[in-house]
């Protein structure tokens, strides 16, 4: 998957979810999409790229992906 | 005229509770108050003869054929104009009345050619009927005085005719055009004697005629007929179905003549249209059975290879030995399906089970991706439904109609029509849309407010309306506290009353100046009944969702939903996309919006199945290109859609196709994607298959098979095919036991049943026990998810930019007369109206550039480009051009971006940042596609050979 594309998503998603005041909820919910939406190997190239430093990422969708890993991480790695 | 075996009541119906008793010829009736005598008459089963009455128009009284005898009253009054009154006495036959309604009718057949027998209406004209009732034996005046006999027949129109010579001056052609189309095309010339009907100064084609037949069905003699009576001859039965074009789902009459359809009538009865509809479901079904269809399966090892034909069997064990294979290979994950807007529910929901149940993942997306995929997650997510609010009578009862980036003239022109209706009667509009479309200024209809932003501004536009409910107290605080979440309210509150979304603030950003965002925000809160209804312009951006939930915020927070004349109305592109959606096609999604991470619903399927079902969500559309140009996904199997001319970025959406080991391809034309394809699966049209539509209303329809399979089989049965090959059985008999499955799978199709759409004709979901005979609003008590959701909604300006390279911004849409990638509108007389896509420019625009009406141009973005002819028009703003993607040559997706919404991946067509030159010759792409087109139909078996010979 070509990761600038999925940094751009991902970062969409942040901008809208980061409009709430509440700074956990937003990164609780940008997490939850991902896990809701995102099939499970764009998960896991954006979690390869965080890994890799991230670059682009916006500090919310940083923060989703570092604090709520387990969730955005596939279940069962297959 | 309609078919004379329909019962034709005279006058419309007149709602209401109170009654009159009246006596018909001694026989009592009771009927609603305000029934014109005729209309009794005939529920006493008495049919007065008449002539320029119909039941789809207002009495009108000038005949004088429907004359009776009311006790205690002077005279003969006409029935169709004369309403019942308690007690009235009626008397329908006597010598008096026999004698003048005979003296009527000598005069018109006086001044009428008498040539019934080669007459096309023959068999099915009132005149003649009337003529035969009233007993005419003589005419004695003679043919030879002054007449009407010499007149020119007007053929301009490609589907009817108007032959003058014939015409009786009824008007009822006048009143349908204006009462029931709203289009005012029609005019009565002359007075007396001189009197004539004109479509104004030419013909029919020059007018301001849109086709849609209204006035053929209405006219009680063979002067407007459609040209396939003249061709074919009277019909001999009649089938009811849906039409399979727009998302208005107009209920119809195939009128057939054995397998063959000499025409479409729409259907009375219809509750979604009424009786009326559109130049597409009413004309153009040539497409059926034009030669280009194609009957064989055929199948190829790469796509440069000619296509061999092959049995079913064949073709259908090659396609499930490569998913194998490359299953095998790339994993269970490298293959998915795409589901069509066009095939019926039935044949979604199979496809996707094919997907879920026998490939095995949830790699499973529809055509709605690219255009209502944030209509489901905006309205799910604030209401708890993915569906439109209200059904379409509602709109009767608006007091303030709402249209945001939908052009209902040309996209929903049934509906369109309604709307019309209802706002000559005195309701309020307001259009928020980058052009001024048609609504904005038609005959007796102006709108209160066009708000012409800029493209791309739409959250600043409904939060600025927001805004200035909010800070002007005109928010319904009672409804919002008795139904919505109150802290969610609080916030979405303190957000909208920032500063930073008022209208003045917003100004610069929108173009739309404050005053007019205050004055719409305000008639739009204090109205009474307001509705509103959006299109693609609103969901087609990259912050599409975003305003899907701004239009649910204010409407909840003006009290807006939950009863009839109110509501968040999506208007829907194809006919079934709403079914589609219902159906499970979305890769997250069972049938009825569970997702599949859902244990509970999960299961149910799981175990009714019998296979295990992955609880992870699978690619969407976009995704799957992606991953094809990665290298990850290997196969997909395409019903009914084309989306390598629907996309956006062509040539990434090519380069993707052309990374499939294995692209199956079920279409009933060798589309643009089969020309990537590597088994091709001849698909069936809505008139060889039984199953079910469903409308932008939630309201599922059926659709009849009139005709045997072109090809033999139906879509349905295809794809069961493609499973029992991959060795997950499905054995259906009929989509009726399709349907039944679906029922026991879905609660909100609980009460669905073929029997029950056969007795009702039609059903709103959720129908189940709740509401057994279906729901047309919907939320009325609460909202399905229980409390109402308010959702901040910042506005975030799209990340495609105008520069000084590319200093225009370009929108797209759709025309009447052509139907989404047009393959079937392309094949059918509707090329009379729009032959290519063409570029609208202000006239600023065109000046500046040295372009004129009619130049040949091209059309430049960041992505691509492509030639078109320009036309210089004051509908578009400065600064914005528009085209539409009817035609593939023009390659309008060439140029449109990767953008798309930051939910759903629903891309951004309705912003593309583009410079427009002057330019004779056609672009690089245009030519390359010219000539891969041109080497596709070469690789055709028949044509190939054909080819040989010259
Ligand atoms: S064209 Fe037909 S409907 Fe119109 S006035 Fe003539 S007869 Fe009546
Ligand atoms: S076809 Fe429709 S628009 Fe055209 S004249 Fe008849 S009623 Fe009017
Ligand atoms: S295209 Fe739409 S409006 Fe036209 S007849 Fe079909 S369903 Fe009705
Ligand atoms: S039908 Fe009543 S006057 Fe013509």
């Amino acid at each position: 998957m070509d990761v600038r594309k999925l940094v751009k998503m991902a970062n969409e998603i942040g901008a809208f979810f980061a409009a709430d005041p509440d700074h956990g909820l937003a990164r609780e919910n940008i997490a939850l999409h991902l896990q809701r939406f995102w099939e499970p190997r764009m998960r896991r190239r954006i979690l390869l790229h965080l890994d890799q430093g991230g670059e682009g990422l916006s500090e919310p969708v940083r923060e989703a992906l570092v604090g709520h890993r387990g969730r955005i991480e596939p279940r069962g790695g297959g | 005229m309609y078919s004379n075996k329909v019962i034709d009541h005279g006058t419309p119906a007149r709602p209401g509770p109170a009654t009159v008793t009246v006596q018909i010829d001694g026989a009592a009736v009771t009927v609603p108050a305000g029934t014109s005598v005729l209309r009794a008459a005939v529920d006493a089963g008495v049919r007065i003869p008449k002539l320029c009455a119909t039941d789809s128009l207002e009495a009108f009284g000038s005949c004088r054929l429907c004359l009776v005898e009311v006790e205690g009253r002077r005279g003969f009054p006409a029935s169709c104009t004369t309403p019942c009154e308690p007690g009235m006495r009626v008397r329908t036959q006597s010598k008096r009345l026999a004698d003048l309604r005979r003296g009527v009718m000598e005069l018109y057949i006086s001044d009428h050619p008498l040539d019934c027998l080669t007459c096309p209406a023959n068999g099915n004209c009132e005149l003649q009927d009337m003529a035969g009732v009233t007993g005419l034996r003589e005419v004695r005046y003679g043919q030879d005085g002054a007449n009407h006999l010499t007149g020119a027949k007007d053929t301009s129109n490609p589907y009817f005719s108007f032959d003058p010579t014939k015409c009786i001056v009824c008007s009822r052609c006048v009143r349908a055009c204006d009462e029931v189309q709203g289009t005012f095309a029609l005019t009565v010339q002359g007075r007396g004697f001189d009197s004539k009907i004109a479509a104004g100064p030419v013909d029919f084609m020059a007018s301001e005629c849109v086709s849609c037949g209204a006035c053929v069905q209405a006219c009680p003699t063979a002067t407007l007929i459609e040209k396939s009576i003249a061709e074919q001859g009277q019909p001999d039965h009649a089938v009811v179905t849906t039409c399979a074009y727009c998302g208005v789902g107009c209920s119809f009459r195939a009128e057939m003549k054995g397998a063959e359809v000499v025409r479409m009538v729409p259907h009375k009865d219809g509750k979604a249209n009424h009786g009326h509809s559109c130049v597409k479901g009413r004309f153009a079904w040539g497409y059926a059975t034009h030669p280009d269809r194609i009957r064989t399966p055929m199948v190829r090892d790469r796509i440069t290879d000619p296509w061999r034909e092959v049995t079913w069997d064949e073709a259908i064990a090659h396609a499930a030995r490569e998913i194998r294979r490359i299953q095998d290979r790339h994993g269970r994950d490298s293959v998915g399906g795409i589901t069509s807007s066009r095939c019926t529910n039935e044949e979604t929901y199979l496809v996707q089970k094919l997907v879920r149940a026998a490939f095995g993942n949830n790699n499973v997306d529809t055509c709605a991706r690219v255009c209502h995929s944030p209509t489901g997650y905006g309205l799910k997510t604030t209401l708890g439904e993915s569906a439109g609010t209200q059904d379409f009578d509602s709109v009767e009862h608006s007091d303030c109609i709402v249209v945001i980036g939908a052009n209902p003239t040309d996209g929903h022109p049934v509906f369109a029509s309604r709307m019309k209706q209802r706002l000559r009667q005195g309701a309020k509009l307001i259009v928020v849309d980058p052009r001024r479309i048609d609504l904005v200024r038609t005959p007796h209809v102006v709108a209160d407010f066009h708000l012409q932003l800029r493209p791309g501004t739409n959250v600043a536009v409904l939060n600025a309306l927001a805004h200035v409910v909010v800070t002007e107290g005109l928010a319904k605080e009672d409804y919002v506290r008795a139904r919505c979440e109150a802290a969610e309210y609080e916030k979405w509150k303190t957000f909208i009353a920032l500063p930073k979304n008022s209208p003045e603030a917003l100004e610069a950003e929108t173009g739309v100046p404050a005053a007019q965002i205050r004055g719409a925000a305000r008639l739009y809160a204090t109205a009474g009944n307001a509705a509103i209804y959006y299109g693609l312009g609103v969901t087609e951006h990259s912050q599409g969702s975003t305003t899907v939930m701004a239009i649910a915020n204010l409407a909840m927070a003006t009290g807006n939903i939950g009863r009839p004349g109110v509501g968040v109305n999506p208007l829907r592109g194809q006919n079934n996309v709403q079914g589609s959606c219902d159906m499970g096609s979305f890769p997250h999604e069972l049938p009825g919006y569970r997702h599949v991470a859902d244990a509970a619903t999960r299961e149910r399927f799981a175990a009714r199945w019998g296979v295990t079902l992955q609880d992870e969500p699978g690619l969407r559309i976009p995704n799957m290109f992606d991953a094809a140009i990665d290298g990850s996904f290997k196969a997909l199997y395409v019903q009914g859609e084309d989306i390598a001319q629907s996309d956006p970025d062509t040539q990434h959406v090519q380069k993707a196709l052309e990374s499939l080991e294995c692209l199956i391809v079920q279409d009933i034309f060798l589309n643009e994607t089969a020309k990537y394809a590597h088994v091709f699966l001849p698909g069936s049209s809505f008139l060889e298959k039984d199953g079910t539509f469903t409308n932008a209303e939630r309201r599922i329809s059926p659709v009849r098979k009139v005709m045997p399979p072109l090809a033999g089989l139906a879509d349905w049965e295809v794809t069961m095919a493609l499973a029992n090959a991959l060795g997950y059985p499905m054995h259906y008999r009929h989509p009726a036991e399709i349907m039944a499955e679906i029922a026991e799978l879905t609660p909100t199709f609980a009460g669905v049943s073929y029997d029950k759409l056969d007795r009702l004709g039609s059903i709103q979901w959720p129908c189940n026990d709740a509401a057994p005979e279906g729901t047309p609003v919907m939320h009325e008590q609460q909202f399905v998810r229980g409390k109402g959701r308010f959702v901040v909604t910042d506005y975030v300006a799209t990340p495609e930019r105008t520069s000084r390279r590319f200093p225009l911004i370009l929108t797209t849409g759709r025309i009447l007369s052509q139907y989404n990638v047009g393959a079937q509108t392309r094949r059918t007389g509707n090329t009379a109206w729009h032959r290519a896509d063409e570029l609208e420019i202000h006239p600023h625009d065109a000046e500046q550039r040295g372009i004129r009406d009619g130049d040949m141009v091209s059309l430049q973005s960041r992505k691509g480009e492509t030639t078109l002819r320009a036309v210089v028009t004051e509908r578009m703003q400065p600064g914005v051009v528009y085209t539409t993607f009817h035609h593939p040559e023009s390659g309008v997706n060439v140029v449109t971006t990767e953008n798309s919404d930051w939910a759903t991946n629903c891309p951004e067509y309705k912003v593309t940042a583009v410079q427009v030159v002057l330019q004779a010759h056609k672009s690089d792409w245009q030519l390359g596609f010219a000539q891969a087109a041109e080497q596709q139909i070469g690789l055709l078996p028949g044509r190939a050979r054909r080819g040989e010979g010259g």
